[in-house]
Parts: C-alpha cells; sequence; structure tokens
C-alpha cells in the first residue's frame, strides 16, 4: 500500500487557508508544495488593516 | 490606489521578502519589431529623459539608432496600443530623437575579448554591418567587402539625401568600425574576390548581405535601348554617388513604392520641370509608405493613378513619350490587393523627356558559381535555413533582401543579427539552432489601459520650408525638440510593465538581479503529489459594472478593500484616512452592504458573502479611532454578526462607538457639483425619505470565485455550487466531487477567517487521513546551527530598533532613541529598520550578528506576544541561545499611548530600552528539555464534532479513546431532521456511529465521564468513570468536544399547549411524520428566542436557517399552508441565503420585529394567537396559527470540571475560549488541548464536522513531531533554600511543583519544567526565595529597576 501512496500534498493558494493546511501538513509529516501566483504569500488577509472581532492587525 | 513600478515587492513584511518584477506579455511594439528592437525600454528611457540609456538600449539590438530612426516603416507603430486611446506614439521619431541627443560614437564601447577566426561579410548594407556589429561584439575578426565606394548599401545608394543624410549614416557605420570591424570598398564579388579565395585567405565564415540592387525590367521593348530610359534603383544610385546631377524636362516614373517616390523627389530635386508617376492601382493599393506619399504631393509631384505603360515612345532612339492604358480594379490576387484590370482600347500618351521604371528590384548573385555550392531559389534570392541563416555550404550565410527579396531595413537587421549569432556558435563548434525555434509569444495580457489617459495628439517633427526642400537635398524633417520627445513617450502604456530597460540589473548592488535572472521565463514543473488542496480564495466583486453607484467615476466612492488599505498604515496614505478626490480627512462616510451580494439582477451573486457586514463594522469602528468625529453609517439589509463575538461587536458598535446603523438599501449615488460629495436618497424604516450627503462612500464588495479559478476547478473535475463554490457534502465539508482533492477558505464558500483556518486544518487532515501510510517519506529535517557557547564573554549587546512603518516612527524620535542607545553599556551595534519583522530584516540581523560577534539581543518593536518567536529564530540561526534576547514594546507601550506626546514617548522608549539592555546584560543560556508525546488521544464528547475528531484520528494511526456521557453516540444531531442541503441526518448520523465502531483504532466509551486528569501535554493520564468502574487511561492529546443544549424557553407559551414546539421538537414530528405538521395549516416561526437577548447576547448562528428549511419543508408538506416567520434578522450566511430566496418564493412571509416590540403569545383553544406589527405597514397584525416553533438558542453547559481539569478557559457566555480567535480556533491555549463542536460556539454540522476534523490536525501536527519542548523561562528551585512550606504546590494552577518523594531532598520541592508555564506565582510566593524564575532573576529585574 505505501508503495502506492506518495507523502506529498500540493496546496493551490497561499492564502491564510492554504498556509494552515500547509503548515498543519508539513507538521504532520507530509512535504508540501504550496503554490501562489503572486510573489508573496497571505493573500487576501494581507490587505486587510485590521481583523474583527478583535480588532488585531491583520499582518 | 498608489502607483507601483514594475519591481516591487507587495508590502514591507511580504514573505518571501525579495522583489519581483511583473512583466506581463511583450509589448506589442517590441513584438513587432522584426530586428527585436525593445521599443518600450528606449520610449521609457527617454520619457524619463534618460537618453543615453535609451541609446543602450538600442543598440542592444540595433548598431544604426539614427538611421532607422529616420527610414523605418515602424511595425512597433502599427502594435501600438496606445492607439486605442488617440493615436500610436511616435516610436522610430522618438528613436531618432534618442540618437539626435547622444551621439552614438560617445557610448562605451563595451569589453570585448578577441578571439583568433576571420568573418567575411559581404555587403555593407544593414544586414552586413549589423552582422559585422555582433561579431565584431564577440571578438570576430571582421572584415566587410562593399563593391560600392560607400557603405550604407540601399540605406545609402537607394533613400535620397533628403530623407537620410549620409553624415548621419557614416557616423553609425563609425560606430561599427570603433568596434574593430573592417571594410574593403570597391572590392567587387566575383571580379575582386571568390568565395574560394576569401577561405584560402583564411575568413572562416562569410555572410552574403549584398541587398537588391538589381532593377526588374518593365519588359517594354526599347527598355534598354531608348536614350533617358533610367532604371529606378539605377536612378537613385547615380544620384546618391553624384555620377548624376542634373535632369531636365517631363520625368515620368513607373511605379507605386518607395523607389518610385524616391525617385520622383530626386528628380524633383535635380531640376525636372515636372514629375509625374504613373501607378496601375490605386492610391489605397501603393506600396510606398502613406508619409510618403503625402511629401511627394506637398511637393508637386504629379500621380497618376490606374495607368499601366504598354508602349515605350521614342523618335530617333530618343524618349518622346510613354503609352499607357487606363486600368480598373478586378477581383483581389493573392497578396488581396485588387488586381488591375486593363480597359481595352484606352491608349493614351504621357509625354516624357525621362522615363523611370521603378516596378522592383532584386538580388544579383550572378558572381556565384556552381562549384560554390551556395543555392539560390526561384527568384535568384539565396536559399537558407529560416532559423540559422546558413546556406547550402556550410559555414556561409546570407540574410537580408538578398535572401528575402527587397524587403524594409529593419528586417535586414534583424537578419544580420541572427546570422551572426549563428556565426558564432558555428566558429565555437556550438549547436547552432539550439534554443533558437521561432515561438509564438502570446499577445493577451496587457497592463489595462487606463482609463483616465487624456487624448493627446500625436506629436509631427517639424520640416524645413517646401522652397528649401524642392530645391535641395537637405534633410526635410527636423526631429522632435526635447519636450515633444518627454510628452510622446510619457504617453506609453507600459503594456509589459516592466520595459526590460535592465537599468535595476545596473543599480543592483548584491548581483540579485542580473540579466540572467531577468529573462527568466516561467516554468512547468511536474509534481507527484499524494493529494490536493485548494485554496485559492475568493476575488473581491467589482463594482465597476454597478453603474448607479459611479465607482471609477466618483473618486470619494471606494471598495472596502481599498478602505483598509487606507486605515493600514502600509497603505497608501500610511494610515491617514483621506478621500482620494481632495486629499481632504472625511468627517462624514457611509457604507452600502451587499454590493456583488444577494444580488442576482446586476451581477450573479445570490448568495451572502458572510463577511461584509462585520468588516464594515469594524472599518467603522477603526475609521471612528482615527477620528472620533467621523459621523459612520452603515446601509444595510440584514445585519449579519453570527460569529463568535461578533453580535457584542455590533452592540458595542452601534452603543459605545456610535455607528449608525440604518436598515436600507440605497440604489443610486450623485456627485454634489465637482466638490466630490455625495448625495444619496434612500427610505427609512417608517417610510421617510431621506436626502443626505457623504464625504466618502465605501461599497462593502462580496466575495466571488474567479474565472480562473472556475477553469481551474474544472481541470480538476471538482464541480461547483450554482454559486461557483466548490461542492462539497455536509459530512465531508472539505472534501470535493474528486477524490483526493480537498478544499478550504473561501473556495468552499464565503467565510472569514476563523472558518477558513478551520477548514485548512481539515483539509490538512483529510489528505493526511488519504496518506497517512506514507507519513514522513518525503520530508527532510531541518538542520540545526550549533549553538554558541557564550559563558564568561563580555557582553556584546545588539540593538535593533522597528519603525514599524510609521507606527512607532510617526511618534518616537528613531534618530535620537538610536544615538543615546549608542551611549548604553556594553551595546556594540545599533540599527533601525523599517519593519524589523520582514524577512530581509531577519536575514539580516542573521549577519549581523555573526559580523559583529554579538551576545545579547536587544529588539525595541512591538509586543513579544506575537513577534519573538521570530526573533528568537533569528538568534537561534545565529547560533546564539534564544534566551539570550530582550523586547521592548514602544509600539503598544509607547507610541500608541502617547500619540499626542511624541517627545516624552521618545524619552520613555529611551528608558524602557535602557532597561532591557541593563538586562539583557545579566542573561544567560537557557536549557529546554525534550520530552516524549504518548500517541494516544482522549476525546470528550462524541456528537458530530467529537466522532469526526476520533476518525481521524485513528485514520492516521493513533488509538483514540472516545468518551460520550450518554448511552449512544450522535449528540445533538439525533434531533435534527435534515441539513439546508437537503441530506438525511440521521441517516448520515447512522453512517459515521458504524464506522466509528468498525474503526479499530477507536475505543468508546458511552455512559462516561472524566473524573480526574492529570499530566501535562504529551503525558497526560485521565480517569474515565462509568457505572462500571473507573479506567485511567493515558494519552499525549485530549479533545473536548462536549456539545452544547437546546434553550428551553420560558417564553411565548412554551409548555402551555402542545402546539408551542422548539426547533429540535418539530424537527423530531417531521421525522415521526407527525400528521400535526403535515396538516398544518398555519405555522408560526418565532426566530432569536433566547438568543441575542440581554442574557445571552450571541446569535445561535444555525436557527435562521433552520427555520427558513423547516418552513420549506411545510409547505412541501401542504403547500396550501400559511407559514409565517418572526424574525429580527435573517442570518442566512454564505450560499444558504438560497434557501431564503427559495421560501420567500415558495410563499414563507418574513415579518421582522424588534427587540423592544416583540411579538407576543396567547393559547386559545383553536389555536395559539400571536401578534406582532407587520414592519413594512407599520400595522399590527394578529397571526391564529396551529403550531408555533420557537427558534431557541443554543445554550453551552459550562462543564467547569472539564475546564479544571484540562485548565482551559470559559467566555461569559460559558462557551470554551479557543487559543486565538482566528490564528488557533480549534485548540487551547494549554498544549495538547483541542476543541471542536458546539462547546466552542453555535455551528451547523458541516462546520462541526471541519472542526472536528481540524482539532484532529492540529493534535496530529503535535503527536507526529514525537517529542515536545519544553519552555526554558521556568521556575526552578533551589532545595536547599526550600523549607518544604508546599505553598507552591498549592498556588500553581498548572501543578507545576511537587514534593520530592525521596532521595537527599526528600520532603522538598521541586518544579516540573513541562508542565511550568513561567507565570511566577510560585516564586512570589515563596518565603524561603528558593524559587528562581528563569530569564527573570532578583538580579535581573533589580538591576531593570536599577536604572530607571
Amino acid at each position: 500500500m505505501s508503495k502506492d501512496v506518495i507523502g506529498s500534498v500540493m496546496v493551490v493558494g497561499g492564502g491564510i487557508a492554504g498556509m494552515q493546511s500547509a503548515i498543519d501538513l508539513a507538521d504532520s509529516g507530509y512535504y508540501v508544495h504550496l503554490v501562489e501566483k503572486s510573489p508573496s504569500i497571505g493573500g487576501a488577509m494581507s490587505q486587510l488593516d485590521k481583523t474583527f472581532p478583535t480588532n488585531d492587525c491583520a499582518m | 490606489m498608489g502607483n507601483r513600478t514594475a519591481v516591487f515587492k507587495p508590502y514591507a513584511q511580504a514573505v518571501p521578502g525579495a522583489f519581483s518584477i511583473s512583466k506581463k506579455d511583450k509589448s506589442p511594439c517590441t513584438n513587432a519589431c522584426p530586428g527585436n528592437v525593445n521599443a518600450h525600454g528606449y520610449v521609457s528611457m527617454i520619457g524619463e529623459g534618460k537618453y543615453k540609456e535609451a541609446m543602450e538600449i538600442i543598440t542592444r539590438t540595433l548598431p544604426m539608432p539614427g538611421v532607422l530612426g529616420r527610414i523605418c516603416p515602424h511595425p512597433c507603430e502599427d502594435a501600438c496600443r496606445r492607439a486605442q486611446v488617440d493615436s500610436p506614439l511616435s516610436i522610430c521619431t522618438l528613436k531618432r530623437f534618442a540618437a539626435d541627443q547622444v551621439d552614438i560614437n560617445d557610448l562605451t564601447v563595451p569589453e570585448i575579448t578577441p578571439r583568433d577566426e576571420k568573418v567575411a561579410i559581404i555587403g555593407a548594407g544593414p544586414a552586413g554591418l549589423t552582422a559585422a556589429y555582433f561579431l565584431a561584439l564577440d571578438g570576430f575578426n571582421v572584415t566587410i567587402f562593399e563593391a560600392l565606394p560607400v557603405g550604407g548599401g540601399m540605406l545609402r545608394v537607394g533613400i535620397p539625401d533628403y530623407r537620410l543624410p549620409p553624415s548621419v549614416l557614416e557616423k553609425e557605420i563609425a560606430w561599427v568600425q570603433k568596434l574593430g570591424v573592417e571594410i574593403q570598398y570597391d572590392t567587387v564579388m566575383g571580379k575582386d574576390i571568390t568565395v574560394d579565395s576569401l577561405t584560402e585567405e583564411g575568413f572562416k565564415s562569410i555572410f552574403f548581405g549584398i541587398g537588391c540592387h538589381k532593377d526588374i525590367k518593365l519588359g517594354l521593348p526599347g527598355e534598354d535601348e531608348v536614350e533617358n530610359v533610367i532604371p529606378g534603383v539605377k536612378f537613385l544610385r547615380d544620384a546618391a554617388l553624384g555620377d548624376m546631377k542634373e535632369i531636365k524636362g517631363n520625368v515620368a516614373i513607373v511605379g507605386g513604392g518607395d523607389v518610385a517616390i524616391d525617385a520622383a523627389r530626386t528628380a524633383l530635386r535635380m531640376g525636372a520641370d515636372k514629375v509625374s508617376i504613373l501607378y496601375r492601382r490605386t492610391e489605397a493599393e501603393m506600396p510606398a509608405r502613406d508619409e510618403e506619399i503625402e511629401d511627394a504631393k506637398e511637393e508637386d509631384v504629379d500621380i497618376q493613378f490606374l495607368r499601366a505603360p504598354v508602349e515605350i515612345v521614342a523618335e530617333n532612339g530618343k524618349l518622346t513619350g510613354i503609352k499607357c492604358i487606363q486600368m480598373e480594379l478586378g477581383e483581389p490576387d493573392e497578396s488581396g490587393r485588387r488586381r488591375p484590370v486593363p480597359i481595352e482600347g484606352s491608349e493614351f500618351i504621357v509625354d516624357a523627356d525621362v522615363l523611370i521604371p521603378a516596378i522592383g528590384q532584386k538580388s544579383d548573385a550572378s558572381f556565384l558559381k556552381n562549384t560554390d555550392g551556395i543555392n539560390l531559389n526561384r527568384w535568384g534570392n539565396f536559399d537558407v535555413d529560416q532559423i540559422t541563416y546558413q546556406t547550402s555550404r556550410e559555414g556561409v550565410f546570407a540574410g537580408g533582401d538578398a535572401e528575402t527579396g527587397a524587403s524594409i531595413a529593419i528586417a535586414a537587421v534583424g537578419a544580420g543579427r541572427e546570422a551572426a549569432i549563428s556565426i558564432s556558435r558555428y566558429l565555437k563548434g556550438e549547436d547552432m539552432a539550439a534554443g533558437r525555434e521561432k515561438l509564438e509569444i502570446p499577445q493577451q495580457n496587457f497592463n489595462a489601459i487606463p482609463q483616465k489617459a487624456k487624448k493627446i495628439p500625436r506629436a509631427h517633427m517639424a520640416r524645413i520650408p517646401m522652397d528649401q526642400r524642392k530645391s535641395g537635398f537637405t534633410e526635410v524633417e527636423l526631429g522632435f525638440t526635447e519636450e515633444q520627445a518627454r510628452q510622446e513617450a510619457d504617453k506609453c502604456i507600459d503594456c509589459m510593465v516592466c520595459c526590460e530597460c535592465l537599468e535595476c540589473v545596473k543599480a543592483c548592488g548584491a548581483k540579485a538581479l542580473t540579466k540572467e535572472t531577468h529573462e527568466e521565463k516561467d516554468r512547468e514543473l511536474e509534481l507527484n503529489v499524494g493529494s490536493v488542496v485548494i485554496s485559492s480564495g475568493f476575488s473581491p466583486y467589482s463594482p465597476k459594472n454597478l453603474d448607479f453607484l459611479g465607482y471609477e467615476h466618483r473618486p470619494n466612492v471606494i471598495t472596502s478593500l481599498q478602505f483598509e488599505r487606507l486605515l493600514s498604515a502600509s497603505g497608501p496614505t500610511e494610515g491617514h484616512v483621506v478621500r482620494p478626490s481632495d486629499h481632504k480627512e472625511p468627517k462624514k462616510i457611509a457604507w452600502f452592504q451587499c454590493v456583488g451580494s444577494r444580488e442576482n439582477n446586476r451581477c450573479d451573486n445570490a448568495h451572502c458573502s458572510s463577511v461584509c457586514c462585520m468588516y464594515a463594522i469594524k472599518e467603522a469602528v477603526i475609521a471612528k479611532e482615527h477620528d472620533p468625529d467621523l459621523d459612520a453609517s452603515i446601509f444595510f439589509m440584514d445585519m449579519r454578526t453570527f460569529g463568535k463575538e461578533f453580535e457584542k461587536y455590533y452592540i458595542e458598535a452601534k452603543e459605545k462607538h456610535g455607528v449608525k446603523f440604518i436598515r436600507s438599501r440605497v440604489h443610486t449615488i450623485n456627485p454634489v457639483g465637482d466638490s466630490g460629495d455625495l448625495e444619496i436618497r434612500y427610505v427609512k424604516e417608517n417610510g421617510e425619505l431621506i436626502v443626505d450627503i457623504f464625504d466618502m462612500i465605501v461599497l462593502s464588495i462580496g466575495l466571488e470565485i474567479s474565472p480562473e479559478l472556475k477553469k481551474l476547478a474544472k481541470q480538476f473535475n471538482i464541480e461547483l455550487t450554482q454559486g461557483s463554490f466548490a461542492q462539497t457534502a455536509t459530512m465531508n465539508p472539505v472534501e470535493t466531487t474528486t477524490p483526493g482533492v480537498f478544499v478550504c477558505g473561501a473556495f468552499q464558500g464565503p467565510k472569514d477567517i476563523p472558518q477558513a483556518v478551520v477548514d485548512a486544518s481539515a483539509a490538512a487532515t483529510a489528505a493526511g487521513e488519504l496518506l497517512a501510510p506514507a507519513r514522513n517519506t518525503l520530508t527532510k529535517t531541518r538542520e540545526i546551527v550549533p549553538e554558541r557557547n557564550v559563558i564568561g564573554e563580555r557582553p556584546r549587546i545588539g540593538a535593533f530598533i522597528c519603525h514599524c512603518g510609521a507606527n512607532i516612527a510617526g511618534v518616537v524620535d528613531i534618530q535620537a532613541l538610536k544615538e543615546y542607545i549608542q551611549t548604553l553599556p556594553y551595546i556594540e551595534y545599533v540599527e533601525s529598520n523599517l519593519y524589523s519583522c520582514s524577512q530581509d530584516t531577519q536575514t539580516n540581523m542573521t549577519e549581523i550578528i555573526k559580523k559583529h560577534n554579538l551576545n545579547r539581543i536587544v529588539v525595541a518593536a512591538c509586543t513579544p506576544k506575537t513577534h519573538e518567536p521570530l526573533f528568537q529564530e533569528t538568534l537561534i540561526n545565529a547560533g546564539l541561545n534564544k534566551y539570550l534576547f530582550e523586547m521592548v514594546n514602544i509600539r503598544n507601550h509607547v507610541s500608541w499611548v502617547h500619540k499626542a506626546n511624541p517627545d516624552q514617548a521618545t524619552e520613555k522608549a529611551k528608558e524602557l530600552i535602557r532597561m532591557s539592555v541593563t538586562k539583557v546584560g545579566l542573561k544567560a543560556p537557557l536549557k529546554e528539555a525534550k520530552l516524549n508525546v504518548n500517541q494516544n488521544a482522549l476525546v470528550v464528547g462524541g456528537g458530530i464534532a467529537g466522532m469526526s475528531t476520533a476518525l481521524s484520528l485513528a485514520r492516521q494511526g493513533y488509538h483514540t479513546h472516545l468518551v460520550e456521557k450518554e448511552d449512544r453516540l450522535g449528540g445533538q444531531a439525533l434531533n435534527l431532521y435534515k441539513t439546508w442541503k437537503g441530506e438525511d441526518i440521521q441517516q448520515m448520523l447512522d453512517e459515521m456511529v458504524q464506522q466509528v465502531g468498525s474503526e479499530e483504532n477507536i475505543q468508546v466509551h458511552l455512559s462516561s465521564t472524566i473524573s480526574q486528569v492529570d499530566g501535562f501535554v504529551g503525558n497526560f493520564k485521565s480517569v474515565i468513570s462509568s457505572k462500571d468502574g473507573e479506567e485511567v487511561v493515558e494519552h499525549g492529546v485530549a479533545n473536548i468536544s462536549t456539545g452544547a443544549t437546546e434553550y428551553k424557553p420560558i417564553e411565548y407559551c412554551y409548555g402551555n399547549s402542545p402546539r408551542v414546539l422548539t426547533s429540535l421538537e418539530l424537527d423530531q414530528k417531521m421525522m415521526a411524520n407527525d400528521p400535526m405538521v403535515n396538516s398544518v395549516e398555519c405555522a408560526v416561526f418565532i426566530q432569536c428566542v433566547g438568543s441575542r437577548e440581554p442574557d445571552r447576547p450571541y446569535c445561535s448562528r444555525v436557527c435562521c436557517t433552520h427555520s427558513v428549511e423547516s418552513a420549506l419543508e411545510v409547505k412541501k408538506r401542504n403547500p396550501d399552508a400559511a407559514v409565517i416567520v418572526l424574525y429580527r434578522d435573517i442570518r442566512t450566511y454564505g450560499e444558504r441565503e438560497r434557501k431564503y430566496i427559495e421560501a420567500r418564493k415558495a410563499g414563507v412571509i418574513f415579518i421582522r420585529y424588534s427587540l423592544d416590540n416583540k411579538p407576543t403569545v396567547r393559547v386559545e383553544e383553536e389555536g395559539v394567537i400571536i401578534n406582532t406589527t407587520d414592519h413594512v405597514l407599520g400595522q399590527p397584525v394578529e397571526i391564529e396559527a396551529d403550531v408555533l416553533t420557537l427558534a431557541t438558542a443554543i445554550v453551552p453547559r459550562k462543564e467547569e470540571a472539564l475546564a479544571q481539569y484540562f485548565k482551559v478557559p470559559m467566555n461569559a457566555d460559558g462557551f470554551f475560549i479557543e487559543r486565538h480567535a482566528k490564528l488557533g480556533p480549534s485548540e487551547f491555549a494549554t498544549d495538547g488541548v483541542f476543541l471542536s463542536g458546539l462547546a466552542h460556539y453555535p455551528k451547523p454540522i458541516d462546520e462541526a464536522v471541519a472542526q472536528g476534523k481540524a482539532a484532529a490536525s492540529r493534535a496530529v501536527a503535535l503527536l507526529a513531531q514525537g517529542t515536545v519542548t519544553t519552555n526554558g523561562e521556568v521556575a526552578s528551585i533551589e532545595p536547599m533554600s526550600c523549607s518544604s512550606c508546599g505553598t507552591c504546590v498549592s498556588v500553581c494552577p498548572y501543578s507545576a511543583p511537587s514534593f520530592i518523594e525521596e532521595g537527599r531532598f526528600a520532603g522538598k520541592s521541586e518544579i516540573n519544567a513541562a508542565l511550568c508555564k513561567g507565570c511566577g506565582l510560585c516564586v512570589s510566593s515563596c518565603r524561603s526565595g528558593a524559587i528562581h524564575l528563569n530569564g527573570y532573576d532578583n538580579d535581573q529585574i533589580f538591576a531593570m529597576i536599577g536604572v530607571v
């Protein structure tokens, strides 16, 4: 069985969801290819100032 | 909103922290140039006033800018997209302008490494000169053999001087010679030299660029014999070389190309009385350039169309005229031009003293011998390989007109350059063709044409006066003035974005950018992966199609995302909220909700975008923090604050911050004159029409899926919902319809950050379940930088100050701070950075620590809560123990709180830094211990969430104890009928319970509770109690998913009548097929029963959708039933909105009530009587219902004991508090303890499943590490000083201290480092002073106090 299974995952999109997925997968023992079309990760969240409902800085 | 250049970094803290260059498809001008000249590049440079740089760009591919800048027919301009605004840029003349400004011979000659090989070039025309130029640059020994006494080929003898002065050409030939090219004039091929003689002389390669210098004949009798019949090319050559100086009488020219026009204008200048051009088609078909035709006409050249010569008329061998025939246009020929057809009998004679036939020219390679082995094609042109330009003889190449037939100079330049590349490779023994396949370069994706681009007429050169024009060969066109050129160049719309000027390569001192990296292209990678997670997110709705809002036309109408940037310190205004039109601070802002959401009239987004209500409130609150006097109004339909702590935020915005909430969907935004102000009209709830004016209007734009992502979905064969989100099932909320492909984030449905993060972890674990057998097969272990021993070293402190953009630097005087820190003891290095947290600063810090041999670091920046781990990581990377570090919070504690007093703020920052510098000098390296993690898990609560966690853990190989206090698994789901998607919950639940039952890694403990928990992350020991006794289980992680219950109302006559039910009771009746619901004639639902009330100030999230679903079910069972929903706000978020639409379409009536005017209910014999007020009519209504369903709140269980056992907190409502609302939604701050389901917050089944999986994912991430590292900053006890009083043991909330049981120190206290959180409670309560907190020892603290 293990011969057929490839221990890597491609995550398409490096926003908050993609990054969290990638972190969890990597910490769980899988090699992750995180694919992001823009030059940096962070996605839409990096465009935000603060976040609700805690008013934490989005960065 | 700001301007970005082609070289950019998305934002200061971007990861990776490097700059990138945006390149779209190749600029059409550059792409269209046969000579591959980077038109975009030099136009940009001219726009910047960098003329030398412009010339450097041109000469990369073209050695003759001044020549081509005058005579090129400029295919670049035909391709120019500026034409879509006004007219194409005058690219060609701009090139001439650059050459006019900078003497080409002043350019720096590049360094050339000479080579021995000799190359012969035949012909000093554009092809030959270009080939020679590039070969010379490559170091070859180049000789050009030219038959004529002058260089330039057709440029010199085919183009008259008034168009191209010889001096311009000579200067550029001199430039080619400057590189070492030798030119031998008057050397005729076949006469003075041959292919063989050149080979014998040691030329290793030959290039033929002999052009087309032989006239094509009219084919009329007498053409060669009659005096004064002079072929066009010969005429121009004789004129250019001065062999013919004068011409008299009437001149007739036959032809319609450039040669005909040039001959006509030359004849005029040489004294002809009258010049006529006879052309057999019409002006539209004339191959000559339009400008040339115009010029000729201006100079009184008589162009006669539709006449073809049929006979040369001569008397005594002397020309008297030419007999022509009138033509008419017939069908188009193969060139697409209409074929001229003679009109029979229409012959007539044109009087002429001189006839110049100019109907074409061809190449003359008659000097070649058969033995040369060089093949010509059927037109007598050189036959070459289309990529390498090599002829049939090895080492012999040809290009330009001699290969293509008469064409344009820039094409010859291109061929010359390509041939030079081949010759160079040939002589170096390299593959000539490798990598040179001609590719179709895509021409679709360009920089957008600016909406606001003004129409500017195309620049025209000044010309010499007409009398001068006709009387001599002075150049007619005078070139651009600098002003003209700069303005023309500035019109460029930068199609490719980057113009490839390569100025950045020159500027990059680090050599990170080179010509090679600049030329990097997209590469295709093939990855073999076991699974795919698609988290490609949403795309913000663009409101530009909603013309009534005037977005893009009214500068002060902006989107919510743009407003975020205005609020942000790293935004275009550095966090200063100003309106775009006049940069004035707005005093009155309105937010319009549901722009591009809940809208299927003007766009196709019927769904609710789920996040806009909250972000609009947040933006309003933050904007009011920027300016407390701001008047902020939010125009909305339903306020959807359904998430955890959202309702409180809404209430606070209204009551504490004074944000106005107006329930109205406003239609049109009208400008108020030119003031930039915006007028709106809306109807208040009481029907009153209001006209109001705002300074700025923010459109709360919705979330949608981009066409690009839809395409990707199609490639993955993923089915999409009606709203184009990924289709998922309730029990598999992160699994797409394609096995192995998972989804998370907004692609799964519009959602907020916490839910996206939950989904993300869930998707990770879903992939993990699939790939468990291959775990750790492809991962790598990180190399650890060895730690430097600093014990005994004198402190060498480095201080790094962060500007945090303007956040700190806007208040604190950073320069003063730096100067001050320099004066502190043991300081070795001080620097400040714009953003210390950015990746490049981190890398830089590592280098500085090593270079200056620093052994203690102080960072004065933001809060250590979020950023300390980052800086500690940097210390580790630099080989320092991470505890030799102090962080000073000069943002929260200084710049934020002392904004109004910058001087004092700076002084405070100095004090705080001095304290930390003093302390850090006393700090010692601390050790962290590694502990093994028990590989078993405990899940408390066997509902949907708990089972979901247990299944994910078990499937990834972890033995899991699932503890449920009831005698069956299922929790609240046992009471539910259908999901909003219509799935049968009981059936799904049965399947899940069966899966749990058949999973051998899950041990189910029914009718059991947890009665004791000991230990800590990785090493828990818990007692599971049941009526059969107690069982002790050891586990590394625990998950709490104990669920919640339904609120049992005391209001609305609940309990007084069997007709008054809760939502769950109604579901039970539906499941039981109860006749009471099947035959109901009037069903009423009351929403928010027990929710959004002062006692429970939260929204229960699920009830609106549930009631809508139930209402539809009632309608389904009895379509004639009256169904009425009494609500406060309908919160059918995401695609649940479609259910709400469906219900309204099905005739369900929705009546809104307010908290201060709730419905009243009384029970009568015949039914339940409900009184309320109709929100539209404002009239009281009485409804007699058969069934009244109360959508009651979800109430937390308040599991105090469990909270105690695991040391986890609950909020005021009784829901457990997660580690972080956004970044840790499925785990507790207590390490190793996780959270899912209703115990966290009310949620529907799909979200409970997702969170169950997410908790498992977080747990697996920990379990898979195998070990945990303890904190170094923990308490430690000196046993010698311990008085065994036991205070520490009793005060510690984490049970870290305990008595030593045996040995020398039996009875003394000791601290378990794994449990200690470093809170210091024991330290302060130890009367013997035996306990020390590592990293916060007495001497350190006293020293800090000492320096204040």
